[in-house]
């Protein structure tokens, strides 16, 4: 075994990856074939609102993973995720403005619409740059990525975690929830960026687009998966939990505490800014709503209901917590807050493994081996 | 009294098991039916911020759907109101707007009512050919084939207001307030363009933005009464949104500000808001609307005491977007029952010079520019909290899909009618739509 | 009859308004001076006054125009219960009985009536039978103009201050004629400054220099912004440079009162912005201090605070509500029986869900984050469901509208010091509470060392659901105090529940001083960027200094020292 294949070794056992290819065959080839080629009739035809519905999904288990990552891991529960999965979503939303182009309703060769009727005279400085498909989507990466840099640098240096922790990333992304409310930053205010028309030259409400957007989601969570599994089942890993665990400890032994968690910090920002741009072009519109505390909350929410410092549960979690959403919403829309509401008071209460440890110790009392119980310490909080 | 109707082609549902993912999807079995209803969606949010304005919204489509159906029902088949709940959430909008349009094959849709909600949802009905009745006054400069705008343009509401404070109050000075989203950001820069055009130097004018739900007002409040404070009867535009209302009326009623010292003419304060608000401090204030409940109409009483059974309380109220669901909603009706048909194509073709003897009492026109000409009327708020209506037009105002006060739009025309069968065109495009 | 607010007095016109309701207040007990019943009636007013109620606007402000050419001292009466919307035509008079009448006092539904005409009493009548004369702003104005006039020679000094305020409200030379006639015959001092300074304002536009130039010696100095203004006009550049006012030596002479009256100005705006700064703290010390206790002291994240203060608010409604319907006659004090109820609904609420979800979770702050946060929304949406999704109405008690004007325009509003009050006396009793009850003991030792405090024989558990229901209280009291400045919706408590976890964070968690500290400077500091920044931004900047305080000091404020600092 090769030094290459044994370090795949330590991040899944071979059926964990099976299961992967097979995940990843199921939504990049499967599904697309069951929405393009199997006619509308035919009961294994996928509707074309699945196929949005799935990539959307996606988009946001690849946020929930991206939390799990700093919160299972490192035990520090940011409560602005949301704000790199929105910063991410408007680096996005920006190209795609850029590619409407002259087709407009004020025909502007440069100027969004909303600038024209807002009565600006020029592209703002910081919209350059964004016509380029690859500019923006370094952005995507950098923008998100410096934002954490420079927020966790200052955070974890002054060695702010628990509950201060997730209190000032909330704060950091109301702050940011307002000032792009403010028509004048030049992001579409309230409206934020919307109609979009095409993407790399493909039409964006073309079912091929969307089914390639699918597509483009699924791979891009199993790299993010195995990128997280690289990092979790790495030194840095071992040291995170150590972190999570009991933090001064690891300070005493030598570790830099600052510099393990700045480093995951980062790589989860600029994984949620990936998701937020994937799920832009799929929703076709991206505002400052995205910003808002509630929405971050909810994020962690999925991570626990999936299972938190799983990696797995997280995906589990967002995709199930979101289906039930888009259920209750359209058969019984007063009862979807109380459904929500609900489970986050019973997952809380009597799962704190998640639906992932639910459904292990049921694998394990079905083939009666008691599992003694991870211990899941709070940590410094 | 809700008819909830469960996905009727597909249940999906992500079977995800272990360490191993899989997607699996399980199609109902299509249930054919005898006499398939025509549907019509219902696209308003019953959770979240806007709950608060739209749930009344949806209650009137059902009770107009009940009448309906107790009269028997559109071309012989019953009709069925799909309810979804977008939850305030702007993406969702799109979403539900998609599963309506594509899961429960709804043949209109009666919905949003915050611009962004609209634009959220505008490229899916698009895409889709849906039709979408929207109701609520907005800041133009839009024109979609696939929706018709049952509310105020701002020539429908904002101008007529400043022009009626010029001639009534003699107003010189101008505060325009207004939360900080593009409905006020629009329609002020309407209205600062057009009070140029009348003579009002931009000393003259304060433009002002808050946050949504801007609940301190003491400092806004305070350099208001500043600026009224220089001698010239000084006027304030009010484009403040919902929640923020009330504390600014507060505040400006504790500071001694009166209606006849400083005149605020609203848009987005009608009877609805009102009932929420001790209206004690707003009376004498103004209020620009296409309708108000007060008007004395035999259809109004008669919608009125429906609204009342209905929805089983004599308290509730009735106002301007429900008016426009009203006009929408029978529009539809009489415009499938013209082409025979719910379908889509067919049902825009009909609209289009279609007259319904509006609530106010006036005969109200679809254009084809998918706006309405209406009356415009203007009234001071009373302690019940009701309107008196102090003007009102001699006629109908055509709707402006394009204001004339904004250059670029100016030259812009909406006609989806041949020749032209375009939202936003400067000349003819001589070709009949792609769809 | 609708309850009637009185407008505060903040500028001249609201002080006449105010005036003018004493003055009817004082009539409806003992029958006015005027209201010589055997003095024959003159045809031409009677005509003239029941012209009031009949034809349009425009009729009836010729009929107004009419009374004050009369001058009849009785119409004064007459036209400011028309000002009020207590002038009423009756619907059910026959033929013989008075049409119009003046409704005076109200108990309930019942309200006591005048004749208009001849100012007898007609005793107590329904008011469903009454229908008041319609009057629109621009009657109000014509109104307002005609009462001043007939009120410049009135008894009551106060009354005659406020119409020569009035009076001063429109230049024109017959209201400076007027004015110069009473000024002459007048002999209260106030009063003569009042006219002076109403007289200074017309003069300052009238053609005759020597009137001018003492106009603006009257004027320099003054605390009035509309002064400021119209000295500015005077002093004002034409677009090429040149001013507008030729003659030099009244310019000059206006710049340097101009000086004087902004120096005044900037005073009085600085004052103000500590006034509304600390009013906007001592909303935000009133929405965090229950999150002070939940949050700071028992270390429970509660997210669920906010919905605590909108319980509060909605049984401040229901309360309200309960007052309407079975007493009116003292609906002005239905917030003092809400807000023991507030505390108690809250706080009984508070204590349901400590012992049904949160003393599960103590040692995993995280997770009661998230049980919290689901708590929330089930709360939201109940509320939902039982009052419905829109606002409902809390109105103010009458003696916590309006307000007072302090100088130069600023006015201080009664809610909003009312409410400052109000948050500092709930500051002092749970300081006191905590500092000197039992219970106040119990709950720090619990805090600082629970198996200590347990093996004391101190039931913990008890405690635990107490200190919670205690803050959960706090936030319903809170939420009385909300639902007067603001919405009463669903949705009331997500508006303030960043800004509550800012302030105990600033102040440092565990710290009541630390609260009121942190509150307050974060509204000043709010306050006094706002005019520059605006509120957007201003609150923008607030939420990054706080965030980057707590990188310098992440404890906060008034960090507490020891051991309970690093649980």
């Amino acid at each position: 075994m090769g030094p290459i294949t044994s370090r795949l070794a330590t991040m899944m056992t071979p059926k964990g990856w099976a299961a992967l290819a097979a995940a990843l065959l199921v939504f990049a080839v499967v599904l697309p074939v069951l929405n393009l080629a199997v006619p509308p009739g035919s009961p294994f035809h996928l509707p074309d609102f699945a196929v949005s519905l799935i990539g959307k999904y996606l988009c946001f288990a690849m946020l929930a993973l991206a939390l799990d990552l700093i919160w299972g891991f490192a035990g520090a529960l940011s409560l602005g995720h949301g704000a790199f999965f929105a910063l991410g979503g408007y680096c996005m939303g920006m190209y795609l403005m850029r590619q409407i182009g002259e087709r407009g309703v004020y025909g502007h060769p440069t100027l969004p619409d909303f600038m024209v009727f807002l009565d600006w005279d020029e592209l703002p400085w910081y919209w350059y740059g964004f016509d380029n498909f690859g500019f923006a989507m370094l952005m995507v990466m950098l923008v998100p990525g410096l934002l954490a840099l420079i927020f966790g640098w200052l955070a974890f240096r002054s060695r702010i975690s628990g509950v201060y922790f997730s209190i000032i990333t909330q704060a950091m992304t109301f702050a940011l929830m307002l000032a792009f409310f403010r028509n004048e930053m030049g992001f579409g205010g309230n409206n934020g960026l919307t109609d979009f028309k095409d993407i790399l030259g493909f039409t964006i409400q073309s079912q091929q687009t969307r089914v390639g957007l699918m597509i483009a989601s699924a791979v891009a969570l199993a790299l993010a998966l195995l990128v997280c599994l690289f990092v979790v089942t790495s030194k840095l890993g071992r040291v995170l939990v150590a972190v999570r665990d009991a933090e001064n400890r690891v300070r005493f032994l030598g570790y830099s505490v600052t510099h393990a968690k700045l480093l995951v910090f980062v790589l989860s920002a600029v994984l949620a800014g990936i998701a937020g741009a994937l799920y832009v072009p799929q929703v076709g519109i991206i505002n400052p709503g995205e910003f808002s505390p509630a929405n971050s909350i909810e994020v962690a929410v999925w991570v626990a209901v999936g299972g938190r410092g799983t990696l797995l549960g997280p995906i589990l979690g967002a995709v199930s917590v979101n289906a039930a959403e888009s259920y209750f919403t359209g058969f019984a829309p007063d009862l979807w807050l109380f459904v929500l509401g609900g489970l986050f008071i019973t997952v809380t209460l009597f799962l704190p493994q998640g639906i992932l440890g639910l459904l292990r110790g049921l694998r394990d009392r079905l083939r009666g081996t008691a599992r003694t119980p991870v211990a899941e310490t709070a940590g410094h909080a | 009294m809700t008819i909830f109707r469960k996905p009727r082609r597909l249940a999906l549902s992500a079977v995800l098991a272990g360490g191993t993912a899989l997607a699996g999807l399980v199609s109902g079995p299509v249930l054919a039916q005898e006499e398939d209803p025509i549907r019509v969606g219902v696209l308003h949010s019953l959770s979240g911020t806007m709950a608060i304005s739209e749930t009344t919204l949806r209650d009137v489509v059902l009770m107009m759907v009940e009448e309906l159906n107790e009269d028997g029902g559109l071309l012989g088949r019953p009709v069925e109101a799909v309810v979804v709940d977008p939850a305030s959430d702007w993406p969702l909008f799109a979403e539900k707007a998609r599963e309506l349009i594509e899961v429960h094959d709804v043949d209109v849709v009666f919905g949003c009512w915050t611009s962004v909600s609209r634009k959220s949802v505008l490229p899916v009905f698009e895409e889709l050919n849906g039709l979408l009745f929207y109701p609520v006054q907005y800041e133009g400069e839009e024109s979609s084939r696939n929706i018709f705008y049952t509310g105020a343009a701002p020539n429908q509401q904002a101008i007529p207001a400043v022009e009626y404070l010029m001639n009534e109050y003699g107003a010189e000075r101008w505060v325009l307030l207004g939360t900080d989203y593009v409905y006020p950001r629009t329609t002020n820069r309407i209205l600062r363009s057009f009070l140029n055009a009348n003579g009002v130097s931009d000393d003259d004018i304060m433009e002002d933005y808050t946050p949504f739900g801007h609940s301190d007002w003491q400092t806004i409040v305070t350099q208001v009464r500043d600026f009224a404070n220089q001698g010239l009867q000084t006027a304030v535009v009010s484009t403040i949104n919902g929640d923020a209302n009330v504390p600014f009326y507060r505040e400006l009623s504790n500071q001694g500000i009166d209606a006849f010292d400083l005149p605020v003419v609203a848009f987005s304060v009608g009877e609805e808001e009102l009932s929420g608000i001790d209206t004690d401090n707003l009376v004498g204030h103004l209020a620009s609307w296409n309708y108000f409940m007060s008007v004395d109409t035999p259809e109004n009483a008669a919608f009125i005491e429906q609204w009342h059974d209905f929805i089983g309380s004599e308290e509730r109220v009735v106002n301007d977007p429900m008016e426009a669901h009203y006009i929408g909603f029978n529009m539809w009706v009489q415009a499938v029952r013209q082409a025979g048909t719910p379908d889509v194509d067919a049902v825009r073709q009909a609209m289009y010079g279609q007259t319904v003897r509006s609530l106010s009492g006036y005969d109200v026109v679809m254009n084809t520019n998918h706006h309405l000409s209406k009356p415009v009327m203007i009234g001071e708020i009373l302690e019940d909290g009701q309107f008196e209506i102090v003007w009102q037009t001699d006629g109908l105002v055509v709707g402006d899909a394009w204001s004339d006060f904004i250059p670029e739009s100016a030259e812009l025309t909406a006609d989806w009618t041949y020749p032209w069968v375009c939202g936003n065109c400067t000349e003819p495009r001589f070709e009949p739509a792609q769809y | 009859m609708t309850r009637k607010a009185l407008p505060g007095p903040g500028s001249g016109r609201a002080f006449l308004a105010l005036a003018l309701a004493g003055l009817i207040l004082l009539m409806a007990g003992v029958p006015g001076p005027a209201a010589a019943q055997d003095e024959p009636v003159d045809p031409a007013y009677v005509q003239a006054v029941q012209a009031l109620a009949e034809g349009g606007f425009r009729d009836k402000a010729e009929a107004i125009e009419t009374l004050v050419e009369l001058g009849d001292p009785r119409a004064g009466r007459v036209l400011a219960a028309m000002f009020d919307r207590r002038l009423f035509v009756r619907e059910d008079a026959g033929e013989d009985a008075p049409a119009l009448v003046i409704g005076e006092t109200d108990a309930g539904d019942q309200v006591v009536i005048r004749d208009a005409i001849t100012l007898e009493p007609l005793g107590v009548v329904h008011e469903d039978t009454l229908e008041a004369v319609g009057i629109n702003n621009r009657l109000r104005r014509t109104l307002q103009e005609a009462i001043g006039t007939l009120q410049l020679r009135d008894p009551d000094p106060a009354t005659r201050i406020a119409a020569a305020e009035a009076l001063a409200g429109d230049r024109s030379d017959e209201n400076a004629a007027l004015l110069r006639d009473v000024l002459e015959a007048e002999e209260d001092p106030d009063v003569r400054d009042a006219i002076t300074f109403a007289l200074a304002q017309i003069d300052l536009g009238s053609d005759d220099r020597e009137r001018r130039l003492a106009a603006i010696e009257t004027l320099g100095g003054s605390f009035e912004p509309a002064v400021r203004g119209m000295l500015a006009r005077v002093v004002r550049q034409n677009a090429d440079g040149s001013y507008v006012e030729p003659d030099e030596e009244i310019r000059l002479a206006a710049e340097a009162a101009l000086r004087q009256t902004e120096r005044n100005l900037a005073l009085v705006e600085f004052a103000l912005n500590i006034f509304q700064g600390i009013s906007l703290g001592s909303v935000l010390l009133l929405a965090a201090m229950g999150l002070a206790i939940t949050f700071g002291v028992m270390g429970v994240i509660n997210m669920a605070h906010g919905e605590m203060l909108m319980l509060g608010a909605y049984t401040t409604f229901v309360i309200q509500e309960i007052f309407r319907s079975v007493a009116p006659g003292l609906f002005d004090a239905y917030i003092l029986v809400a807000i023991p109820a507030a505390f108690l609904v809250a706080g009984l609420v508070g204590v349901a869900l400590e012992q049904g979800v949160i003393r599960f979770l103590y040692g995993r702050p995280l997770e009661t984050l998230l049980a919290t946060w689901g708590i929330s929304l089930v709360l939201q949406q109940v509320v939902r469901l039982i009052f419905g999704a829109p606002n409902r109405e809390v109105a103010n008690p009458d003696w916590m509208q309006g307000g007072f004007e302090l100088l130069g325009g600023a006015v201080i509003t009664y809610n909003r010091l009312y409410i400052i009050i109000f948050a500092l006396v709930v500051l002092a009793l749970v300081a006191l509470v905590l500092r000197y009850s039992r219970f106040g003991l119990q709950m720090r030792a619990v805090t600082q060392n629970r198996p200590m405090a347990a093996c004391m024989g101190i039931r913990s558990g008890r405690v635990d659901a107490l200190t919670f229901g205690l803050g959960s209280g706090i936030a319903g009291v809170g939420g009385v105090a909300l639902s007067q400045i603001g919405n009463v919706s669903p949705n009331l408590g997500q508006s303030y529940i960043v800004d509550s976890f800012m302030v105990v964070v600033f102040g440092g968690v565990g710290s009541l001083w630390g609260v009121l500290v942190a509150a307050m400077s974060l509204g000043i500091i709010n306050k006094f960027l706002e005019p520059y920044a605006g509120a957007m931004l201003g609150k923008i900047i607030v939420l990054v200094v706080i965030i980057l305080f707590i990188q310098r000091r992440p404890r906060g404020l008034f960090a507490l020292k020891g051991r309970a600092a690093e649980a």
